[in-house]
């Protein structure tokens, strides 16, 4: 382990972009981890305070900061509204990579990422023993949510309510594609993300069909690796390279003139963290930056690029839509998933705060369920609150927490992405 | 009692899970808006009732510890940042609003609830709690209270001290002092409640305050006029008043901050504009025509190039995004912004806007500029390096140089963001030493041991 000096000049890189808060205070409004524990040290100010004071020497006790440092969900909420401009996302990330690369990666992460995400083939193998398997292990909650939880005592699982693996993942049903341009015109590429993959191959099915609605070709690589977001939000840059690494090499075998995705995660992460974090081979740069300029979120593709046009009310079924954090705050998409929940018929009714974070935060979900469970237990009652029939979103990640949340709370409704109320209608 | 002892103390009041004594916890609540250097506290405790409220401060008082009660921490004069080895008491535990009085149009709050979430509970009842600082969507009553803050709607409806009805303290016995009451008047025994006001910590710790409410403006009408000179639009400011009209809110902007703010959102502000002035008139429909009318015509007569009135309530929320986006845009500019509050007699305006310039010149320095023309109150803001320490040196003669100048004009050091450790340097420049004198020794006898925030305002002796 390195002494905390080197710590600190590792942190001193930092400093350019630390220098940009202010220490106004107006992320205590939008944070929330803060709204919860009303702790400075939850909320952004706090948490760049922190790392300033590693920085500054200040303070000696970098396990705390680092155990402070991952309690937040990388919701990038605060970043969307910090008057001063602060890149926290960015200066999280960095603080997580050099936390790692000084204490260096648990030994649960490390056979997560490095074993298996690094190593699709044999993660593909495994997810799919655990999917016969695992009815041995879960029983069935909710139906209409597709729920389950635990039979036995499982202490990662805990009293989890989960969308169990699909019976067949969607590689199995469409390993690869490679269509030409249709009616529109257009080719695009798709990456379908892991949990699409692993358990809702239905959206990952509903996005091809409505592709193949608008006359849009797709290419599909067979050979898709995750995207590396859960191993760059546990500081793991090593993975990240080398699952972009093992993405970019199966998307550049392609033409398309846009990269579409169902995941808000998988999105953001493409288009902004790819080219910015990404510091393996150079000879894949070029590709990278190509990529996520071209890269798109489905709904924004239908709508700003297919001019898909939204419908007049015909009295479909009630639809209410939580805005993934991924979509909304580093993005600016808010208009398009619900253009294309009303393309698709439905009444759309809005949920109070469907901005918020549904608490998921990936990993964060794992280490601090409590705290998850809490967030994502109020997105859950403005769902309920709004009366629909359906809660829609624009992220798999979400879905699973909402599903969580809602099965939990034995609510009378289901979860769906957009893409398959609007596939359902076509 | 030994530091363990004191820290069990502490848990046994506030419950173990609210007292934090870890580094990165104390760490956390050494700092707040203020550009000055942060001091760790020995321990930071979040009370969640009244009564532990007063046994804290009790216990910080039998023990001599130092004693800064935190709101939000948004204060932009270091009032919260703690003295060494302090105790940091958190009020964002007291959050509740005990009272919304329709009838009688008061509340009665804890002194840990948000500014705006406040404002919104009191709409929902169709009334209206004017007081608005910029930071509201975090800041606390007890802070507004504790720095008698301000906000745009100062102009027409005054600030925080306005709507202080009534108030329980806990003196530093932890003995619970009551002052003022529900009623619209009241004259039972010294205005201690009043005497709480703009006291940043040092004399008392709230507890339950009363705040006055009011009717809400049935009508608004918002518009923005364009002027070639900061003199040409401080005399519409002077005019508009002497023509016995209080707009709801008269903000200015100069030429600096209309370009920055145009920079950051586009919204397509004139950038060769000198001044910019936002107004804001309300009240009964007839009358709001009315003024509107007149306030046109006065912008007119005083060179207005242009002015636009908006139409609807997305074009008035246009007018006050500019407004808005002033100090993001200004903070986006430099690392380090350092927000000032020298606050001038409206017809000093022109005077003052032109000493900044001067001042900015001669130094060398990068200082914008926008505020509350309708009170005088402008906020000059200087952007630096905070670590580039020649230009430093010249922000902090700059600073000074900015206070000279306003005290020459009749004007004073801070219009709303308090002296707190920033400015208690130049109190007695402002008043005088007796005043300094007299409010020491009200000081010593209410706080014998100078455990209440100490250093603040009146300094250290
Ligand atoms: C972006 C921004 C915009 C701002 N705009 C404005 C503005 O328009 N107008 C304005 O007036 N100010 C403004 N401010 C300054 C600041 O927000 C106000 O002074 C506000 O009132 C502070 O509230 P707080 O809850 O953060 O108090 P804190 O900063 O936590 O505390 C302020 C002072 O009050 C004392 N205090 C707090 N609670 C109590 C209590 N219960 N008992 C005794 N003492 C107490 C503290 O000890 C401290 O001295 C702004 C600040 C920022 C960062
Ligand atoms: S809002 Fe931005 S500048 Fe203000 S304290 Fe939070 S991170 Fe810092
Ligand atoms: S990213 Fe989200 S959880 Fe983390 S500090 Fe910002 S607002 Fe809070
Ligand atoms: S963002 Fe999430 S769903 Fe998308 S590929 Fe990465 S891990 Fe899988």
């Amino acid at each position: 382990m390195a002494d905390i000096h080197k710590l600190a000049q590792m942190f001193k890189e930092l400093d350019d972009q630390l220098v940009g808060c202010m220490r106004c205070g107006m992320c205590q409004a939008v944070c929330p981890i803060f709204k919860l524990s009303g702790k400075e040290t939850d909320v952004t100010r706090g948490k760049l305070a922190l790392l300033d004071g590693l920085a500054s020497e200040m303070l000696t006790d970098p396990e705390g900061v680092n155990e402070k440092l991952n309690r937040c969900l990388l919701c990038g909420t605060c970043q969307a509204n910090c008057p001063s401009g602060v890149s926290v996302m960015d200066i999280f990330l960095k603080a997580r990579a050099i936390m790692t690369g000084y204490f260096g990666l648990s030994p649960a992460k490390k056979a997560i990422f490095r074993g298996l995400l690094k190593n699709p083939k044999l993660f593909n193998a495994l997810t799919e023993m655990g999917a016969k398997f695992q009815g041995v292990f879960t029983k069935k909650v909710d139906d209409m949510l597709g729920s389950s939880c635990a039979r036995f005592n499982a202490p990662v699982i805990g009293d989890r309510h989960f969308n169990t693996l699909a019976s067949k993942p969607f590689r199995k049903i469409v390993p690869e594609l490679d269509t030409p341009a249709g009616s529109s015109g257009l080719r695009v590429a798709f990456y379908v993300g892991c949990v699409f993959d692993k358990i809702y191959p239905q959206v990952a099915e509903a996005i091809l069909k409505v592709l193949k609605h608008h006359g849009v070709g797709v290419f599909m690589p067979a050979g898709q690796a995750c995207c590396g977001i859960p191993a760059l939000s546990s500081g793991d840059t090593d993975t990240f390279d080398s699952l972009v690494g093992i993405n970019v090499d199966q998307f550049r075998k392609g033409e398309f003139d846009y990269l579409v995705t169902g995941c808000a995660s998988c999105t953001s992460t493409i288009k902004e963290l790819w080219p910015h974090m990404y510091k393996g081979d150079t000879s894949r740069t070029y590709d990278i930056g190509v990529m996520a300029r071209k890269t798109m979120d489905i709904s924004q593709f239908l709508v700003d690029i297919l001019k898909v046009e939204p419908k007049e009310l015909t009295g479909g079924q009630s639809v209410t839509y939580h805005d993934p954090c991924h979509l909304k705050n580093s993005m600016g998409i808010t208009a398009q998933p619900r253009a294309i929940i009303k393309a698709a018929g439905c009444d759309l009714k809005e949920m109070t705060d469907a901005g918020t974070c549904c608490g998921c935060g990936g990993s964060f979900n794992i280490a601090h369920y409590e705290l998850s469970k809490e967030i994502g237990g109020r997105k859950a009652d403005n769902i309920i609150a709004s009366k629909a029939k359906v809660a829609a979103t624009s992220c798999p990640a979400c879905m699973l927490q909402i599903t969580d949340m809602l099965s939990q709370k034995g609510a009378d409704m289901s979860v769906k992405h957009v893409i398959e109320l609007y596939a359902d209608s076509l | 009692m030994t530091k363990e002892a004191i820290i069990k103390e502490f848990e046994n009041i506030a419950g173990a899970e609210n007292v934090m004594t870890g580094e990165t916890d104390r760490h956390a609540y050494s700092y707040d808006a203020a550009v000055l250097d942060s001091v760790m506290p020995a321990l930071v405790v979040r009370p969640q009732t009244s009564e532990a409220l007063g046994a804290i401060t009790k216990l910080c008082n039998d023990n001599g510890l130092p004693l800064t009660v935190r709101g939000a921490g948004t204060n932009l004069s270091g009032g919260t940042i703690p003295h060494p080895g302090g105790v940091v008491v958190l009020t964002n535990g007291l959050n509740r609003i005990l009272e919304i009085n329709e009838e009688d149009m008061y509340a009665v709050v804890e002194p840990g609830v948000v500014t705006a979430q406040f404002a919104a509970e009191v709409a929902k009842r169709g009334l209206f709690y004017p007081p608005d600082p910029g930071s509201q969507a975090v800041s606390t009553l007890g802070g507004n209270v504790a720095e008698n803050a301000g906000g745009l709607r100062g102009l027409k409806y005054g600030v925080t001290k306005d709507y202080v009805m009534g108030m329980d303290f806990w003196d530093v016995n932890g003995e619970l002092v009551k002052s003022g009451s529900r009623t619209v008047k009241c004259v039972t025994g010294y205005n201690l409640a009043g005497l709480m006001v703009a006291s940043e910590g040092t004399l008392g710790v709230f507890d339950k305050i009363i705040l006055k409410l009011v009717p809400p403006a049935q009508a608004a009408k918002s518009m923005m006029a364009v002027f070639p000179s900061m003199k040409a639009a401080s005399e519409t400011v002077a005019s508009i008043i002497a023509n016995k009209i209080v707009p709801a809110t008269l903000e200015m902007m100069d030429n600096f901050t209309i370009r920055t703010v145009e920079n950051f959102r586009g919204a397509g502000l004139p950038v060769d504009a000198a001044a910019l002035l936002l107004i804001e008139v309300d009240g009964h429909p007839a009358q709001v025509e009315d003024e509107a009318a007149v306030v046109e015509r006065i912008c007119k007569e005083n060179g207005a190039t242009e002015l636009k009135v908006a139409k609807d309530a997305a074009e008035r929320d246009a007018v006050w995004q500019a407004r808005r986006d002033a100090l993001p845009a200004l903070a986006n500019l430099k690392p380090t912004c350092v927000l000032e509050d020298a606050t001038v007699p409206r017809s000093k305006i022109p005077a003052m806007i032109e000493a900044l310039e001067e001042i900015a010149k001669k130094l060398d320095l990068t200082i914008g500029t926008f505020g509350h023309a309708g009170d005088g109150n402008l906020h000059p803001t200087i952007l630096t390096d905070k670590r580039d320490k020649a230009e430093w040196e010249r922000v902090e003669k700059g600073i000074d140089m900015i206070f000279d100048k306003a005290l020459s004009m009749g004007g004073t050091l801070s219009g709303e963001h308090g002296i707190g450790l920033a400015k208690s340097k130049y109190m007695a420049q402002e008043t005088s030493k007796a005043t300094l004198a007299y409010a020491r020794r009200m000081k010593s006898v209410l706080d014998p041991k100078g455990i209440l925030n100490p250093d603040k305002i009146i300094g250290a002796e």
